[in-house]
């Protein structure tokens, strides 16, 4: 009945689940939100999950509820870790998503097509570490505590003011010059590539 | 059965509040370019200004960048994580009995909301139905905790617009209750009242009757927070109008809690996914009109009246019978048994060096916390600590909208704008 | 016990000049100490109920809170300390001028307490100089004022005329650590229960 849905489950709350394939994603949730009948206005959460056993891919969990008819959809999308970890943001249906698919990014390194602003929000943008939450990141990070401590103290929050906050300043005359040079060549610092696994 | 919190506005007109047009719409400067120009002189540039991470004002170890158009935000870009702990990434090396101290700490200003969402979670996961006591002291304990949560809010919100007193006489009323916690779980703040399938004690003798006292001086205290602030014109001249949102844009952004019930949405969990029997409770669902700083003042008032009228039904049928649920496969038998009894002691082993295992599968609930929806949301592969430990964090997703409220209004009003989140950094973060 | 002088009549007292000027000094920097409260989490709760009118610690001289670093005398840390915070707590200890004291309120200031993982600070040493640890999770009232008690003694204990300067700045080296890498890493291990969680299921 729903369009792109791939299969369908219940959860042990006895919520419906539906998995839908990732190309069909935004396509669905637009059905979802703007078919009445549907009416799933309300956005709960947007998070992933990684499973222990590696046989089983990623998931992006979508909470959805719908005010008016007092019901929830639980929707998900598998990502096999073996391919590109991308998926379509949902932001332009529900402006709730914005910090949440960052969120998601920062911790699994999942990266939202369409997103008006995809950067790190918990950890910092040059965190070099990785993404906290996949089962490959190890509880205490990967880099001893030294060397965790060096980075953090010369992480200077004031160097990594973003793109939007840099053309604000650019206005003014009096922004620093590697700022303006870094605002000229569109980069936003030097962010590291996390280690491979 | 919601009850519309009436706002006074008929103050503003009398004193021609600066910033209320006749109609109780805010004036806010307009964004476009064909404003009127600066005045000769003066220059046009913006400026950005940083405000925090450390900072009284923030509520927490907050940032934002804004930048100005001399008084007036023009935007607002906040930038968070510096309280990030870990939370999700800790939970999954915990068994679930060990994640309950974890909850404490998030949001840290009701932390036996936050136990009891916990455990509603990993019960829901695992099938334990709680017996009848101990759904009554647990509503009893999330009424508390909406009540302490309100009163900090209500105190360092008017620190921050300028009324000190206030402040004083909540955190009063919160030593109140202070003192409860610690008569039932041995710590103020970090309770971790919870267990899967049960509580850590019973109540103990006094607690009933220093409750019950409780409920009827703390009217007094609202009563007289009302007279100083309600028809105040400092604080109704600097709060309505402010961080106006409708109740489309509410919705859209997924907040929850008072201030989306504020902007007019009549949404409580308590009565839309009713949990821990809360249908059977006679309590009115607080909704505002305007959706501004001023109405989710009225709002959390108004709740926490409404908290006590729960608190004293509460009370009144509290049921007599065991707090925890009779499986000694999830709740830790009594030491003499343990000590004795040879089946007993295997299914203390078993639980203490194992944890309790949980079936496979997930589960999302989500209560109604004093900020918002609070959920969890775990993930079980069968063993006993969980693949994934989701806390939907209300704050989180309300903060997400400051940047929307705050355009458009002067730099104080942000400040008022921020305070009427009510944000926990521990939350936000994790 | 020092010996500050001796009565040698009831009209006159007899001590030497470092006493007096020590004891006129370390009294006034002692009672009079305005706390920066870089409060992060739970501890600073409790430091706002110790604030407040039941605790009150205004009654021990820290009437005003110093929100800027640039007028205070101590920090008191109360709170978790993320990494991502760890240069903001770096910058507001150099801004303070000098005398300045630390306090590490609570366990995971102190330690890094329950949070032994990848975003944590095992303990605000690593980066700041701390005067007393405070612990407690969070610590009681009672506790802190315990903690601000002991820093006044240890303040009334010192002496302007010490041969080995004790209120130095201490800045960072040039790899940006304060002690050395191998001492963060030893004082950072984990320990207790800790030791045997790292397994994930």
């Amino acid at each position: 009945m729903i369009p792109g849905a791939l299969r369908e489950a219940v959860a042990r709350d006895g919520e419906p689940i539906v998995y839908v394939a990732r190309e069909r994603l935004l396509e669905t949730m637009k059905w979802l939100k703007e078919t009445p009948g549907q009416d799933f206005d309300y956005l709960v959460d947007v998070t992933a999950v990684e499973f222990r056993d590696k046989e089983r891919p990623l998931e992006v969990v979508y909470f959805l509820r719908s005010l008016e008819r007092k019901a929830d959809l639980r929707v998900k999308v598998e990502l096999n870790p073996s391919e590109e970890l991308a998926v379509d943001s949902v932001w332009g249906l529900w402006h709730g998503a914005d910090w949440l698919e960052r969120e998601v990014f920062d911790m699994f390194g999942i990266t939202f097509r369409g997103h008006p602003d995809l950067r790190r929000i918990l950890m910092w943008e040059t965190y070099a570490e990785g993404y906290p939450l996949r089962k490959n990141f190890p509880l205490r990070g990967r880099f001893s505590r030294a060397e965790q401590v060096r980075q953090a103290l010369n992480a200077n929050p004031e160097a990594h003011y973003s793109m939007e906050e840099l053309s604000i300043a650019e206005a003014s005359d009096d922004l620093p010059d590697d700022m303006r040079e870094r605002l000229k060549r569109g980069e936003r610092g030097v962010i590291p590539e996390p280690p491979h696994e | 059965m919601s009850k519309r919190v009436v706002s006074p506005r008929t103050i503003e007109l009398e004193l021609a509040t600066p910033g209320i047009d006749a109609q109780g719409h805010a004036t806010r400067v307009p964004l476009t370019a064909d404003r009127a120009p600066a005045e000769p002189g003066l220059d046009e540039e913006h400026m950005l200004v940083n405000i925090g991470p450390q900072h009284p004002a923030t509520h927490g170890v907050l940032r934002l960048v804004v930048e100005l158009d001399g008084e007036t935000v023009v935007r607002c870009i906040p930038h968070l994580g510096y309280l990030h702990s870990g939370f999700e990434k800790l939970g999954e090396y915990r068994h679930y009995n060990q994640i309950i101290p974890l909850t404490d700490r998030t949001d840290y200003l009701s932390p036996m909301s936050n136990n009891i969402g916990f455990a509603l979670a990993a019960e829901k996961l695992m099938g334990i139905q709680i017996t009848p006591r101990c759904t009554v002291l647990r509503v009893i304990a999330c009424e508390m905790s909406r009540i302490i949560s309100h009163m900090v809010w209500l105190g360092t919100t008017s620190i921050d617009l300028g009324a000190f007193t206030p402040f004083l006489w909540a955190f009063q009323q919160r030593e109140k209750i202070y003192d409860l916690q610690e008569m039932w779980t041995g710590a103020r703040l970090t309770t971790s009242l919870t267990r899967v399938g049960g509580l850590l004690a019973d109540i103990p003798d006094g607690f009933v009757e220093k409750l019950r006292d409780f409920t009827k001086t703390f009217p007094k205290t609202l009563a007289e927070i009302d007279r100083v602030l309600t028809r105040n014109a400092v604080w109704a001249g600097r709060t309505q109008g402010v961080g106006t949102l409708t109740a489309d844009e509410a919705t859209n952004y997924s907040l929850s809690g008072p201030m989306l019930r504020a902007s007019g949405v009549a949404y409580d969990v308590r009565k839309d996914k009713p949990y821990l029997g809360y249908e059977t409770y006679d309590f009115d669902v607080v909704v505002g009109e305007h959706g501004d700083v001023y109405d989710r003042y009225l709002v959390r008032l108004e709740e926490c009246h409404q908290s006590n009228r729960i608190l004293e039904q509460a009370l009144d049928r509290l049921p007599d019978g065991p707090i925890n649920v009779d499986d000694p496969r999830v709740i830790l038998p009594s030491k003499t048994r343990a000590m004795t009894d040879m089946e007993a002691m295997i299914f203390h082993f078993k639980q203490v060096m194992e944890g309790v295992k949980a079936p496979v599968g997930e589960a999302y609930v989500g209560i109604e916390n004093p900020k918002g929806e609070l959920g969890n949301y775990l993930v079980s592969d069968g063993t006993a600590k969980p693949v994934r430990w989701r806390i939907r964090p209300p704050s989180f997703i309300n903060l997400a909208a400051l940047p929307k409220m705050a355009e458009g209004h002067l730099l104080s009003d942000l400040i008022a704008i921020n305070a009427s989140v009510d944000i926990v950094m521990g939350e936000v973060d994790r | 016990m020092k010996r500050v002088g001796e009565v040698k009549s009831s009209n006159y007292l007899l001590t030497k000049f470092e006493n007096l000027v020590d004891w006129a000094v370390n009294s006034s920097r002692a009672n009079s100490l305005w706390p920066m409260p870089f409060g992060t989490a739970c501890c600073a709760i409790e430091f706002m109920a110790t604030a407040a009118s039941r605790y009150d610690f205004a009654r021990f001289g820290m009437e005003r809170q110093a929100f800027s670093p640039r007028q205070a005398d101590v920090l008191i840390c109360a709170g978790r300390l993320p990494f991502k915070l760890a240069p903001v707590i770096r910058r507001i200890y150099d801004q303070m001028p000098q005398p300045k004291w630390v306090i590490s309120m609570g366990a995971c200031a102190s330690t890094g307490g329950v949070f032994d993982n990848y975003a944590m600070v095992q303990g605000i040493d690593t980066i700041v100089p701390v005067d007393v640890y405070v612990p407690g999770c969070p610590p009681r009232p009672e506790g802190l004022l315990y903690g601000i008690l002991l820093l006044h003694k240890k303040i009334k204990g010192e002496s302007l005329f010490d041969a080995v300067k004790r209120r130095e700045e201490q800045p960072l080296d040039d790899k940006g650590l304060r002690l050395a890498p191998e001492t963060i890493d030893e004082i950072s291990e984990p320990f207790g229960n800790s030791v045997h969680q790292f397994r994930s299921a």
